[in-house]
């Protein structure tokens, strides 16, 4: 890297790649070797830097300037002014919402400055198709530390004092997960690393895939040689194809340089990785499950005990985890127990990755220490409401988990404060709502999601889960009754109770953290038959603004059922009791005067 | 193992109970007689099957300190675990849960083959449901009906138990049924949800055997039954199954392994059949030519002939021989020729005895009561009709028949018992033991035995070939021949000994295949065992009974055997035997995938 005295680092994740952020690179380079600087400054292909939001995204080191929006078209200007004149591009750079004012190095943006990038340090810096610049981020580092100087207990120990959880969504403890598969006696045992991230508008494990491959192989490794594994598989979701394709390139960078495969820096010690595809089923991300899927079988998960620690794939004890908890290992092994653990809160140690997503201005990829509060997340690095509306609640832990309201805005983000406010950590999607959202169709969002996505194999989340939708349906309509709440409720304690996997356990979180949170808004949907918000069509009425109505009788005589009445140049009036909700009236009215309420 | 012998102790509603480790919650509250409802649940201890994918969620119960409900019949006990079966959080959940189960379930009962006979419909009794809040508005999961020769498949009426596949892939290894679809959608069906005739189904039935609901019953022929007895241009002749009489007594509550062949025989007269006649008949014509063919080919095979087809596999099972064919289409010429016990019947009926009573085949209705329902499929098949004219007109199964005789006013309990009509009706024991597993090799090798040494046996009881092990082995001795004979039942056990044959290391002169646990006895038409293999030996020991109680128990003394060679067939394995007792396969892969 040294022979470059300038990098422009192209964003590659998926999200730039789609706005043609490789047309981008392809230009700049074009550009540079029509001026005579390919020796000089390099172009990078990077993984994701997060701020989706005002993607495609160029960076400019040393000087760190972030420019936001990039085109195509932009590349020539960005060459010859910044390259060459040393002018930054203005009109390119981030503009700080509140001040107005460019914000040149991306150190000082509201997004990045409460982060803190541990398991994403390397995206967006290296280039993930390269193993030689994740080398030289001390990549390898880590597996040569504990293949030459640890016992695989010293690492497992190391890995339980430093307090990593597992990042899938249950927060297990990484190192005694670990304990419990190099404790299972057995001939042979499998790594797998659970890539199939299926949570609506999640995106954490693919940008790890896709901008810092080789973070996530090491980890494999080092767990391989902790519970005496010599094979690893990685379980992707087909539909994630730049990861795949990274994670191939990773895969044989690696075994090139004898960092996979027999006799890893002649330790003697051997470890290969394999992938193996997902159909995108999203109750495959449940390990047992998963497990199924990887063995040719139906992928529906089974009763634990057996735990895959003890009986894993093809029978095997088997260490899964997730690829967020798998890229902390080598940072930990290499920093150290101490320096992770003094990270975040009393249980929960270290970095927590979100897809910050919604109605929220800075959408995108956060990596923030545990503890932040999601005032700190919502309105600092994501930069507060879109079109300066009113927050109205969050929905962290995708399907699984549950919407947080203002009222839990300070609390700081850990595993055990989003359960007791009746929500989960889950893999870290978070998305916003504001005052225009209705909390009943948020539920129903995500009941419909999971009535989808069960396996059918228990009959309370199989037919339970169908059931809560019907019912969400109903009250959305203005068919519910105030019985129905009970039996709502009812409904989703059972379910809960009595469902077989983690999916049916968690699925009427969205229900019940809403009914908690919001009663009232269940109640007029069912009583009053109103939707506070707006968004129930079936709960609105036409109605006719009286200050807006000169009394054209455009929509008088525009009305199939003659509901509307009123004199000429007198504000008509509509009868909702005979309204058919057509629509006519509103469509023929130039005064907008016809509104839906 | 030292650990999965410790005892546990746990607490269950306040009883003190001590298992070894591993029993499972649902076991252990058994001790105590503590009845915790199951739905999904099976355990067929003797057969080593347990079906517990923890499915249906009924068997919830509350442990202390455990966040939710744990499923009783899938959760194991631990060391000082405190268990509720009764506290209203598990009361509450388990009614809710089956009015979930309920109101994704079709409420025809009253027209339901499995009326009164249902497990889900017992359990809405015991749970006391009366009504299934939201029913009006709820969706039900519907599928198209599946009818094939044998089998109907109504998934509306499935509850996704589970039971059928692990009967068909786990047990049996014939891999026809499996979970597609997902959430709501699921159900159990062929792959790429083909219908069964598509598929690699052998019809064993076993499926239906276990199936707690209506959705998976056999095609009911009992209407067609009805229609031939008021046709009065019709002659109608009825054959039983030997293992018919050793179960149909349970369904008019008679204690398993009652013997009611001749309550049957009355029933049976007065349902208004012309003959009623036995297929044990036909069961020691099999052994005729069966014997005689393991005989022939055992002395090519003692010349030194090595293309001869050794060890010889009987053939009277539908489902292995539908098994056999989709499996081992290249092992078609090693099963014995000789045809199914009902199909000889069939042709001799068609034949001889039409011939005796002057009446046309096409007059003549041949019905059968087997315990079987891969044996309609069987009488459909193309070979055994003449000019589209069937030997076996139609198959009714143990239960269907059960159906007709209450139909037609008539308790078991209270017949008189008759005797079977002549010609066709009278068997030796040999022909009766075909209804237990190890009972046609055992009625073969009384007779292959006397042909072969010439010798009158002393002992016509062969302990070793019978019981209820998987696969059984024994050797024979035929006078200095040692003869090694494989038995299996189940087709599990089965694809075992055939693997072995097919890679050319069977040690075995002759193995025997039934389908079905237990043979026959536990065949898929016979009434509901629910699971309790202890019906199934009550049913074998019965059979064994009525074959000790025969004068004659060898097939080749059955002097009205030895009348028909005489009158008809000439000898065994003559060109008219030929002709109507055996028959040749086919390879059934080519057959059911031409769609």
């Amino acid at each position: 890297m040294s022979k470059y005295s300038m990098h422009l680092l192209v964003c590659g994740g998926t999200g730039c790649k789609s706005q043609e952020s490789d047309t981008i690179a392809e230009k700049l380079k074009k550009e540079l070797s029509k001026q005579g600087l390919e020796e000089t400054v390099q172009v990078i292909m990077t993984g994701c830097f997060g701020f989706c939001e005002k993607g495609p995204i160029v960076k400019v080191m040393p000087d760190n300037t972030f420019y936001t929006q990039v085109k195509p078209e932009d590349a020539e200007e960005i060459i010859e002014e910044h390259v060459i004149k040393g002018r930054r591009v203005e009109r390119l750079l981030y503009t700080d919402p509140e001040t107005e004012a460019h914000v040149e190095d991306s150190k000082h943006m509201g997004f990045y400055r409460k982060q803190l990038r541990i398991a994403l340090r390397n995206c967006g810096v290296i280039d993930p198709e390269m193993i030689d610049e994740y080398i030289a981020r001390d990549g390898y580092q880590a597996l040569g530390e504990v293949l030459a100087n640890q016992a695989p207990e010293e690492t497992i120990e190391l890995m339980k004092a430093s307090g990593l959880r597992g990042r899938g969504g249950a927060g297990f403890p990484a190192g005694l997960k670990w304990d419990f598969a190099r404790k299972s006696e057995a001939d042979q045992k499998y790594v797998v690393c659970n890539a199939d991230e299926g949570d609506p508008g999640a995106f954490m494990d693919r940008s790890i895939l896709e901008g810092d491959p080789h973070s996530v192989l090491e980890a494999m490794a080092i767990v391989g040689h902790c519970i005496g594994a010599d094979m690893g598989y990685i379980y992707i979701r087909a539909e994630y194809p730049l990861a795949i394709a990274r994670l191939k390139i990773a895969i044989a960078q690696a075994r090139e340089y004898g960092l996979l495969g027999n006799d890893i820096m002649g330790s003697g010690f051997n470890f290969d990785i394999d992938l193996k595809y997902g159909a995108g089923a999203f109750v495959c991300g449940e390990e047992t499950a998963l497990i199924h899927s990887m063995e040719g079988e139906r992928g529906e998960p089974t009763m634990k005990p057996p735990f895959p620690a003890e009986s894993g794939y093809l029978g095997k004890p088997t260490n899964v985890n997730n690829v967020e908890t798998l890229a902390n290992v080598p940072v930990i092994i290499l920093k150290g127990s101490d320096w992770f653990s003094s990270i975040g809160t009393e249980t929960s140690k270290g970095t927590k990755v979100f897809a910050l997503a919604g109605k929220i201005n800075n959408v995108g990829l956060i990596e923030v220490p545990m503890g932040t509060t999601l005032r700190e997340v919502i309105f600092e690095i994501g930069g507060g409401i879109k079109d300066g509306k009113k927050f109205k609640a969050v929905q962290t832990g995708g399907p699984s988990g549950g919407c947080l309201t203002e009222k839990h805005l300070d609390t700081p983000i850990d595993y055990e404060n989003l359960v007791a406010n009746g929500s989960m950590m889950g893999s870290g999607g978070m998305i916003v709502m504001d005052e225009d959202d209705c909390m009943v169709s948020i539920a129903k969002f995500y009941l419909d999601f999971t009535v989808e996505e069960s396996c059918g194999k228990c009959a309370p989340c199989r037919i339970g889960n169908k059931r809560l939708l019907e019912l969400l349906e109903r009250i959305c309509e203005g068919k519910g009754e105030e019985s129905d709440l009970v039996r709502l409720r009812n409904l989703c304690d059972v379910i809960k109770d009595t469902s077989l996997c983690g999916l049916g356990q968690s699925s009427p979180n969205p229900i019940l953290s809403t009914m908690d949170n919001f009663p009232e808004e269940y109640l007029s949907h069912v009583v009053d038959k109103k939707c506070p918000s707006g968004v129930c069509t079936d709960l609105l009425e036409y109605f006719i603004v009286e200050e807006n109505c000169i009394g054209c009788t455009a929509c008088a005589r525009a009305c199939p059922v003659g509901c509307i009445s009123g004199e000429r140049k007198e504000p008509h009036l509509i009868n909702p009791d005979t309204c058919i909700k057509c629509g006519a009236c509103m469509e023929k009215c130039k005064f907008d005067a016809v509104i839906l309420k | 193992m030292l650990k999965e012998m410790s005892l546990v102790k746990l607490t269950i509603d306040g009883h003190n109970v001590e298992v070894p480790a591993g029993t499972t919650i649902y076991k252990a509250a058994k001790q105590l007689d503590i009845d915790i409802p199951i739905l999904c649940y099976m355990d067929l201890k003797d057969l080593n099957i347990e079906n517990k994918p923890g499915g249906c969620r009924i068997c919830s119960v509350e442990v202390e300190g455990r966040r939710n409900l744990a499923p009783s019949c899938s959760t194991d006990v631990a060391e000082g675990m405190v268990v509720k079966t009764n506290s209203m959080r598990v009361i509450n959940a388990r009614r809710t849960v089956m009015e979930l189960i309920l109101s994704d379930h079709p409420k025809d009962c009253l027209s339901c083959a499995k009326a009164g006979n249902c497990d889900l419909q017992d359990m809405a009794v015991k749970l006391g449901i009366r009504e299934i809040p939201g029913q009006e508005y709820a969706e039900m999961s519907t599928y198209r009906l599946d009818t094939s020769p044998s089998i109907i498949r109504d998934l509306d009426k499935c509850i996704m138990c589970r039971r059928c596949e692990t009967m068909c892939n786990d047990f049996q290894t014939v891999g026809a049924l499996h979970a597609v679809n997902r959430g709501f959608n699921a159900v159990v069906a062929p792959a790429f949800e083909m219908n069964l005739e598509h598929s690699p189904c052998t019809y064993c039935g076993q499926c239906v055997a276990v199936c707690p609901t209506g959705a998976l019953t056999e095609v009911d022929h009992t209407g067609k039954v009805i229609a031939a007895l008021n046709d009065p241009t019709k002659t109608v002749v009825v054959q039983t199954a030997p293992a018919v009489r050793a179960a149909l007594g349970e369904e008019f509550g008679m204690e398993p392994g009652t013997r009611v062949t001749g309550q049957m025989v009355t029933a049976l007269k007065q349902l208004g059949f012309d003959y009623v006649f036995d297929t044990d008949f036909a069961a020691d014509l099999t052994i005729m030519e069966e014997g005689t063919e393991l005989l022939v080919r055992l002395k090519k095979h003692l010349e030194g002939d090595e293309n001869v087809k050794l060890p010889i596999l009987t053939s009277c099972c539908p489902g292995w021989v539908n098994f056999f064919e989709y499996n081992f289409p290249d092992l078609k010429d090693v099963p014995s020729t000789a045809r199914s016990p009902q199909q000889m019947f069939g042709a001799i009926a068609k034949t001889y005895f039409a011939d005796k009573i002057k009446v046309d085949r096409k007059d003549l209705v041949v019905i059968s009561i087997m315990p079987c329902l891969a044996k309609k499929y069987e009488c459909q098949r193309e070979e055994f009709a003449v000019d589209g004219n069937p030997d076996v007109d139609y198959s009714i199964s143990t239960r269907e028949l059960a159906h007709l005789i209450k139909q037609a006013n008539m308790d078991l309990n209270k017949l008189k018992e008759d005797e079977f009509d002549a010609p066709l009706g009278e068997s030796s024991g040999a022909a009766v033991i075909f209804g237990a597993t190890g009972g046609v090799i055992e009625a073969a090798t009384r007779t292959a035995y006397e042909l072969h040494t010439g010798k009158t046996l002393e002992k016509v009881d062969f302990e070793q070939l019978r019981g209820m092990d998987g696969i059984r082995s024994a050797t024979v001795d035929f006078d200095g021949l040692d003869i090694n004979i494989g038995i299996a039942h189940g087709l599990g056990n089965a694809r075992k000994l055939l693997d072995e044959v097919r890679a050319g290391k069977s040690k075995y002169h002759a193995i025997e295949v039934m389908a079905c646990p237990g043979g026959c006895i536990g065949g898929g038409g016979q009434p509901l065992h629910h699971g309790d293999a202890s019906i199934l030996k009550a049913r074998t020991k019965a059979i064994y009974q009525e074959d000790e109680g025969k004068t004659i128990r060898k097939s080749h003394e059955n002097p009205y055997i030895l009348k028909l060679y005489d009158e008809f067939l000439g000898e065994p394995l003559s060109e008219k035997a030929h002709e109507l007792l055996h028959t040749h396969y086919f390879d059934k892969r080519k057959k059911i995938f031409q769609v």
